[in-house]
């Protein structure tokens, strides 16, 4: 069975389109079963080893997937996404998702409080557990920029679950209209490693989440303190949620659930790292930024990434129609292309020296900066370095 | 009273109703907003970027 959409265009004519990923966006459903797979395996083969599987299929196969199936041809003509919007067999997959978060984590939870491990492998099932919490944050995200009351409800319950209650209004309201610049706490810079860049963008997103909904509750004359407030509403199931994990088993829950909650935060921190790295929007004459534009934002498309991610990926679409749906978001030609899917450029982003060795000369090349270092967000203590090894180049290079 | 709207994704201000999520009471102008305001919904837009929406054509 499949769903082809038609359209009768005035000028165009009829444009059709098939969605050949419909049925594969199913797999979003299976994606729990990962984080728990390694917990059958301990079980069926008695060892401990079993628990690392989960782990090394998302930073070793999933990239290497990406590089074997390679990129993603479906493209929807923009007249076709109206259909595709409304075609609600797509957030139902979204929707289903929820509920599982909760169901992994206090499965895994009840493993490690009842299973004799070593500390090893309760901290690989912490960091397993997180990384699922992290596609939570990712389900959220897509959730959360939707119009729909219920599904911004939706996304605000699973953000309970990696304890990131602030995300969406931060993301939505600060991260989207400060992306690409020196003031984002969410863009990376080039030249910052992902570790200085954790303590920036971490805090620096509560912070700015938490002001956001300040302000929105005093338009109300309402305190900040009040039940009122989106983000204290996420915490509190989140306090309910985790303490009743610890109270069900016992301390080990403690750092169980920090090392968890970290993990799930530091997903969206390596996310958030790879999608802006050094892109810089221009300032106009106002005074204020130009309107985020495509080559604002790095993209992958790459099927299977893509799959996990709800085309997160298509990014710069994403910037240009934040409230698009993901099966409607597309790929254009002549974009700031990463070489490998998120899971893959997340390990590249963990050794700095490498990602600078691949992505620093990437940058440079993009058509609007050409090796132009003023359009270009660099962390202001690598920018003496960064000229003296980049600028030099430029300004001694000799016109063909 | 009027109503505006983002031309990215289609947020409607309707100054009679006001946006009471976003804080703003039925009968607030859409001038009397802040010159900070960004679209709830999207954030891609400035208030500058409003259409207003012509009552004859959205009927």
């Amino acid at each position: 069975m499949t769903t082809t959409y038609v359209l009768d265009h005035p000028e165009k004519g009829r444009i059709e389109y098939r969605d050949r990923k419909r049925y594969l966006w199913m797999s979003s459903l299976f994606m729990p079963l990962f984080p728990m797979l390694g917990i059958f395996l301990y079980f069926a083969f008695d060892t401990q080893w079993a628990l690392a599987i989960p782990l090394l299929f998302s930073y070793f196969v999933i990239p290497l997937l990406d590089y074997v199936i390679g990129a993603d041809e479906n493209n929807p003509p923009e007249e076709i996404v109206p259909q595709l919007e409304e075609d609600r067999y797509y957030r139902l997959l979204t929707w289903f998702t929820i509920p599982m978060h909760f169901i992994v984590l206090i499965a895994i939870a009840w493993f490690v409080g009842t299973q004799p491990l070593t500390v090893w492998s309760v901290l690989v099932l912490a960091i397993t557990a997180g990384s699922y919490s992290g596609l939570g944050i990712n389900t959220a995200h897509e959730l959360g920029h939707k119009k729909p009351e219920f599904e911004r409800l939706l996304a605000k319950i699973v953000l309970a679950v990696p304890t990131y209650g602030h995300f969406c209004i931060e993301h939505n309201r600060g991260h989207h209209k400060d992306v690409a610049t020196p003031e984002d706490p969410a863009s990376s810079r080039m030249g910052e490693s992902i570790y200085k860049f954790v303590l920036r963008e971490i805090p620096g997103a509560f912070r700015r989440g938490w002001a956001v909904e300040k302000e929105r509750l005093a338009r109300q004359n309402k305190s900040v303190w009040s039940v009122h407030n989106d983000i204290l509403q996420s915490f509190a199931i989140s306090a309910v949620l985790q303490g009743g994990l610890i109270i069900a088993f016992g301390w080990i829950m403690l750092p169980f659930l920090a090392l968890h909650n970290f993990w799930a935060w530091f997903q969206l921190t390596s996310a958030n790292y790879i999608e802006h790295y050094g892109l810089l929007r221009e300032k106009e004459a106002s005074g204020r930024y130009e309107r985020c534009q495509p080559h604002h934002s790095w993209n992958a498309n790459y099927i299977f990434s893509n799959l996990v991610l709800f085309h997160l990926e298509r990014h710069s679409d994403h910037h240009a129609n934040p409230t698009r749906r993901y099966q409607s978001l597309r790929n254009f030609d002549g974009l700031p292309q990463l070489p490998n899917g998120y899971y893959g450029m997340y390990l590249l982003a963990y050794i700095p020296w490498l990602w600078y060795r691949v992505m620093d000369r990437r940058l440079l090349e993009l058509p609007h900066i050409q090796g132009d270092l003023s359009k270009v967000n660099i962390d202001p203590d690598q920018r003496d370095a960064i000229v003296r090894k980049y600028g030099q180049q430029q300004t001694t290079a000799v016109p063909a | 009273m009027g109503k505006y709207r983002c031309p990215g994704c289609g947020y409607t201000f309707d100054e009679e109703q006001g946006d009471s999520h976003e804080g703003y009471a039925p009968g607030t102008t859409f001038e009397s907003l802040p010159e900070t305001f960004t679209c709830p919904d999207c954030a891609v837009r400035y208030k500058e970027d409003f259409e207003q929406v012509d009552a004859e054509a959205a009927r």
